[in-house]
């Protein structure tokens, strides 16, 4: 069962052919309440990472007068993650037209999307798309002869991770520094430019068009309990068939793996897996091989859904290497706010170096455990947490490779 | 010095955008498509032009690692080394580089043309290794594959 990718549709009128922005009309016919409550029976939950209830979310807006936002985070950068981009490549009005029928459900008049400044392809096809949709009434004012008025803005970052993050996205939309802001008040409250806003995934969006079409029953009954619906993978990694993959949540990894996936390329060996995105803890390939992909039983495995950006880690890549390089990153993006964050992704880049490099010591690898556990749970956003679950998880599961390395004879690096 | 097309740019970024500040980000991009950096001078330009305090310029353009503010070459060429292009040899690929242009990472060719510069996940893992020249992504770069975009590049620059 496929939803999202069933069928590509680049341009506006092969996206009409296959049914588009009929759900746009029926939603229009209907009263908000009710869209945000076939949302709330979808089940549908945020495919950003978090996987907060979408219906939920909306339903936070407060009905008072006033400008309202939609955005949508099309920031695309946890490391493994490459699955919206596949939205925007093959089926970009399924994401416009589920931002129109967001937008009216929650009252607002303006939407943004916020992309990653490197996307500067999928940029152009969003505003080719976005004209095309205006050049048709399904943007602008009058929407289809109705009392409802609504257009779409483009916003390209500039290269910072952070920005993902909901609210420093805002900050970066208003042209400031991309540094998360304290909540409450929460964005429905006041978001962008101070005013109740729903920030969303290109994901989630593009999910919301089916569900107003079909009901929201109907999408909750793809998919396992309260895991539902069909879930974008991006897979990276030497397996045969690397991609984007769109499945139905609670498939074993196993059979994702073996028939999907054609499993490792010749001559590798699975060792570990990412599932989704690199801020979530690894798991070992047998870990992996027993869990199925939905919320409910990567969180029982111990890791988490994320984003869906899935690393396939194979026997021969160091995880000592494997986490300096996560460290790095995640030091590199950190917006300086918080102490905890700031020193603690420093730390443990420094400490990782250091042991990758053969001066490390047991008390280097115990101290990146104190300081993981000290950085969780206590900074202004969860970047710190990012880094610090991944880190145990991989000391954890992996000593034998850190312990090589303190002894000087990881025989995976050639250092 | 801003010029002229930025100037015509100019007026249309700040028409669209919510208030001035909000179009910083929108200008500073295109200084940097016009001179391939954002140099000091353009900032003061910029915040002049704004009436935007240039500390709150400057905390932007330097917040956001998309923004040079050095000049690099005519074609910049950047390679991810996160995890999944790391695992598919990016490392090999920065050598090659590195050697091809006879430059180390974060430098520029004498003759102005190339730059080189490491860079964070991409969002194109499953076409590891990746490199950017400019705007454009070359996915599943190998050294054959490098060796012949740079000489692309440099037989363009010719013509
Ligand atoms: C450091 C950090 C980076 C994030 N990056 C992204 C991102 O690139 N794309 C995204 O949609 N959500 C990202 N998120 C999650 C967003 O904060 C937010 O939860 C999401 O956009 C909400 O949309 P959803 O409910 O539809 O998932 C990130 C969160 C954090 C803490
Ligand atoms: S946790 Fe890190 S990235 Fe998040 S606000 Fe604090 S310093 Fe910034
Ligand atoms: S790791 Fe290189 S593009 Fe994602």
């Amino acid at each position: 069962m496929k939803i999202l990718l069933e069928k590509s549709a680049f341009d506006i009128e092969t996206y009409l052919k296959n049914g588009g922005y009929e759900a746009l009309k029926k939603a229009l016919s209907m009263k908000r309440e009710d869209i945000i409550e076939e949302v709330k029976k979808s089940n549908l939950r945020g495919r950003g990472g978090a996987g907060f209830p979408c219906g939920l979310k909306w339903s936070f807006i407060p009905k008072t007068e006033g400008p309202k936002y939609l955005v949508c985070n099309s920031d695309e950068s946890e490391p493994g993650t490459f699955k919206d981009r596949e939205i925007i490549h093959k089926n970009p009005h399924s994401l416009i037209e589920g931002m129109a029928i967001a937008a009216y459900a929650i009252g607002a008049q303006t939407g943004y999307i916020y992309i990653r400044g490197e996307f500067a392809r999928e940029t152009r096809i969003i505003e080719k798309s976005l004209a095309e949709a205006r050049s048709k009434n399904f943007l602008g004012s009058g929407i289809l002869g109705r009392n409802f008025s609504f257009d779409i803005k483009v916003v390209r970052g500039a290269g910072a991770y952070i920005c993902g993050e909901e609210t420093a996205l805002l900050e970066s939309i208003e042209g400031k520094k991309g540094q998360p802001r304290l909540k409450p008040p929460f964005p429905a409250v006041k978001g962008l430019y101070q005013c109740p806003t729903v920030i969303n995934n290109v994901e989630t969006l593009a999910s919301v068009p089916y569900i107003v079409l079909h009901g929201g029953s109907a999408y909750a009954s793809i998919g396992v309990g309260k895991s539902a619906g069909t879930k974008l993978f991006s897979v990276s990694g030497p397996v045969k068939k690397p991609g984007v993959y769109e499945i139905e949540l609670g498939m074993p990894f196993k059979k994702f793996f073996e028939e999907e996936l054609g499993g490792m390329r010749e001559g590798e060996k699975l060792k570990a897996v990412i599932v989704g995105g690199s801020s979530v803890p690894v798991l070992t390939a047998q870990e992996a091989m027993a869990a199925n992909l939905d919320y409910e039983s990567l969180q029982q495995a111990g890791t988490m859904l994320g984003s869906g950006g899935m690393i396939i880690i194979p026997e021969r890549q160091c995880m000592v290497e494997a986490l300096f390089i996560l460290a790095r990153f995640y030091h590199h993006e950190s917006c300086g706010q918080c102490t905890p964050c700031r020193e603690g992704t420093g730390w443990i880049e420094k400490l990782m170096k250091k042991i990758l490099e053969g001066k490390g010591a047991s008390e280097d690898v115990d101290n990146i455990l104190s300081i993981s556990e000290n950085m969780m749970g206590r900074t202004i956003c969860p970047l710190a947490d990012a880094l610090a679950m991944p880190a145990i998880s991989f000391i954890k599961k992996f000593e034998h490779e850190f312990n090589a390395h303190i002894k000087g004879n990881c025989n995976l690096c050639r250092k | 010095m801003l010029g002229e097309n930025f100037r015509k740019d100019f007026q249309k970024i700040m028409a669209s955008s919510a208030d001035a500040q909000s179009a910083v980000l929108a200008l500073l991009h295109e200084i940097q498509k016009e001179n391939g950096y954002v140099s000091e001078e353009d900032a003061c330009e910029l915040s002049e032009l704004t009436k935007i305090p240039y500390s709150r310029i400057k905390a932007v353009m330097t917040f956001y690692t998309m923004y040079n503010l050095k000049k690099t070459g005519k074609y910049h060429i950047q390679l991810c080394r996160n995890l999944s292009c790391h695992m598919a040899g990016a490392p090999a690929l920065k050598q090659a580089i590195e050697k091809n242009l006879g430059i180390k990472e974060g430098e520029i060719t004498k003759d102005g043309l190339f730059s080189f510069c490491e860079v964070e996940c991409l969002g194109s893992c499953g076409t590891a290794p990746v490199i950017m020249v400019n705007e454009t992504y070359h996915e599943n770069m190998d050294e054959a594959g490098l060796e012949k975009l740079i000489e692309n590049l440099r037989g363009n620059f010719k013509k």
